[in-house]
């Protein structure tokens, strides 16, 4: 699904990800841990494409990354989900249309969404908030507006940097029942945090591994904290 | 293909996808504010072109094919050197016609310097005599030595002196007229694009969040595209508009001001506006995709 091969990443002679060897198998729950600075964020954006490894290969779908061209980061995109912390939107768009925004920009039929978006609405707890514009919902309001938007397309994959940084335990451990219940219906997900009680708490309920980034290498992987 | 998806999907509408790009007030009134004060100016250089062509035209065809022989003789002889003009003249290939004017025709000549009361048995005013050529034309040179001969008070004057400049003149003011189009059409081009990469600039966010869902940058560029081309399209709809009321409300003058009178459009020149709205909407239509795919390139 994501792989990659001796990958690495710097900007000019800086190297910021070294000898990345990775393989991101389809259902499995990943990890992905280190200090602030470490590269996890970085190692995200190669997995969507919007980095390019600028030694080694990281293929998407069986696709040489560096090969794509703009459609088709476009086109992969649209299996991948993504989660930022600090997660944007249209703030002149209500939530509901936020949302359903991967649909419109596929092209898909509007009246096929109408259903799917109400109950995908109701699924991350946002039913009173759909017709609320992004700036006015709170801080877990907007990460389960924006986990709603990266599975509205249904991913494969999806990759959550951070997804739990600007919310309280109880919204984390929400968001994080809600990532391992889309895990439990076949998705690889990726989390890059910094919170090891957030990983205790899902190795509870799934069977993630753990990756570790030190000095922009992956030290230890397992499932071992 | 994408250029033809693009300019299907700008006939066609999308109204969801339009709704991805924010109602940016300010740039959206530039753009139109700009489209349509150039739509405005370019109704005036259309105008203003489209009469010097005419008028060139006109002093072309009024001036072409005719020639004058001014006399100027004593009096006693005056009668007999007209009547030994005319006589070349009936001799002369590529001459049509040629009469002496009447004493009334050459007063009434005058009469616009000198008044109604002119007294012109007591001036020495030359006898002038009219010449329409054929439309091959008559050898001026031969003439004018075969006139030095015969008639030495005699001059030819066949209006080239003076018509070619005035003919160059009006040529080089229609020209004016299609350089200022051009320039219009420049400018506007230019503060579309401005305000478009304003626009794109502060739509940032928007970039980034609809790559991030998996937009194709032809779909992103596709809705600012539409969005300006709208704009420009209405602006200088109201711009030519207003262009060409103000043209057809210009003060009629007579003869006396015959050049400002005759600037504006004549029968079927009055559509000539109408091209200026869609060239105006075309000019935003590439200026707008231009700027928005190369501000996408930017973006991963």
């Amino acid at each position: 699904m994501i792989e990659m091969q001796d990958a690495a990443y710097g900007y000019g002679a800086t190297p910021i990800l070294s000898d990345m060897t990775l393989r991101l198998a389809p259902g499995s729950f990943h990890f992905l841990t280190g200090p602030s600075g470490a590269g996890k964020t970085t190692l995200l954006k190669l997995c969507y494409a919007e980095l390019l490894a600028t030694a080694g290969t990281i293929t998407l779908f069986g696709q040489d990354a560096n090969g794509l061209d703009r459609d088709a980061i476009a086109r992969t995109r649209q299996r991948i989900g993504v989660v930022h912390q600090d997660c944007e939107f249209l703030d002149h768009l209500p939530v509901s249309e936020n949302i359903a925004l991967p649909l419109v920009v596929a092209g898909r039929d509007s009246a096929d969404q109408d259903s799917n978006l109400k109950e995908l609405i109701a699924w991350v707890g946002l039913s009173g908030r759909a017709h609320a514009r992004p700036p006015e919902l709170s801080g877990g309001e907007r990460q389960r507006a924006a986990l709603a938007r990266a599975i509205i397309m249904d991913p494969d994959v999806i990759l959550a940097d951070e997804p739990t940084g600007n919310v309280d335990w109880d919204m984390s451990l929400r968001l994080l029942n809600l990532l391992c219940e889309l895990n439990r219906m076949g998705k690889t997900i990726v989390i890059a945090t910094h919170d090891l009680a957030l990983i205790r708490a899902a190795k509870a309920q799934v069977q993630a591994r753990v990756l570790r980034i030190a000095d922009g290498r992956l030290t230890a992987a397992g499932t071992n904290l | 293909m994408t250029l033809l998806l693009d300019l299907i999907a700008l006939l066609k509408g999308d109204t969801q996808a339009d709704r991805i790009v924010p109602r940016t007030g300010q740039t959206a009134r530039l753009t139109a504010a700009v489209s349509g004060a150039m739509a405005f100016l370019a109704v005036f250089a259309l105008a203003l072109s489209l009469a010097a062509g005419r008028l060139a035209d006109r002093w072309a065809e009024a001036l072409a094919q005719s020639a004058t022989i001014r006399l100027s003789a004593p009096e006693a002889e005056i009668e007999a050197q007209t009547q030994a003009i005319l006589t070349i003249l009936a001799q002369t290939p590529g001459i049509a016609t040629a009469r002496a004017l009447s004493d009334d025709e050459q007063r009434a000549l005058l009469e616009p310097w000198f008044g109604p009361d002119l007294p012109l048995a007591d001036l020495p005013v030359p006898r002038l005599i009219e010449i329409k050529e054929t439309a091959e034309g008559f050898d001026a040179l031969g003439l004018r030595q075969r006139l030095a001969a015969e008639t030495p008070g005699a001059v030819l004057d066949d209006h080239t002196r003076w018509r070619r400049p005035l003919i160059d003149a009006a040529d080089r003011l229609r020209l004016l007229g299609w350089v200022s189009l051009i320039l219009i059409l420049g400018s506007t081009a230019a503060m579309i694009t401005l305000a478009a990469q304003a626009a794109l600039a502060l739509n940032q966010q928007v970039l980034r969040v609809l790559r991030l869902v998996g937009a194709r940058d032809s779909y992103i560029a596709r809705a600012f595209v539409r969005r300006f081309t709208h704009r420009a399209l209405t602006g200088a709809g109201v711009g030519a508009a207003l262009g060409t009321l103000a043209i057809a409300l210009l003060p009629r003058a007579a003869d006396e001001g015959a050049f400002l009178s005759g600037l504006g459009f004549q029968g079927a020149s009055w559509l000539w506006p109408l091209t200026i709205p869609p060239l105006a909407a075309a000019t935003a239509f590439w200026a707008t995709r231009i700027a928005a795919l190369r501000r996408l390139r930017g973006l991963r």
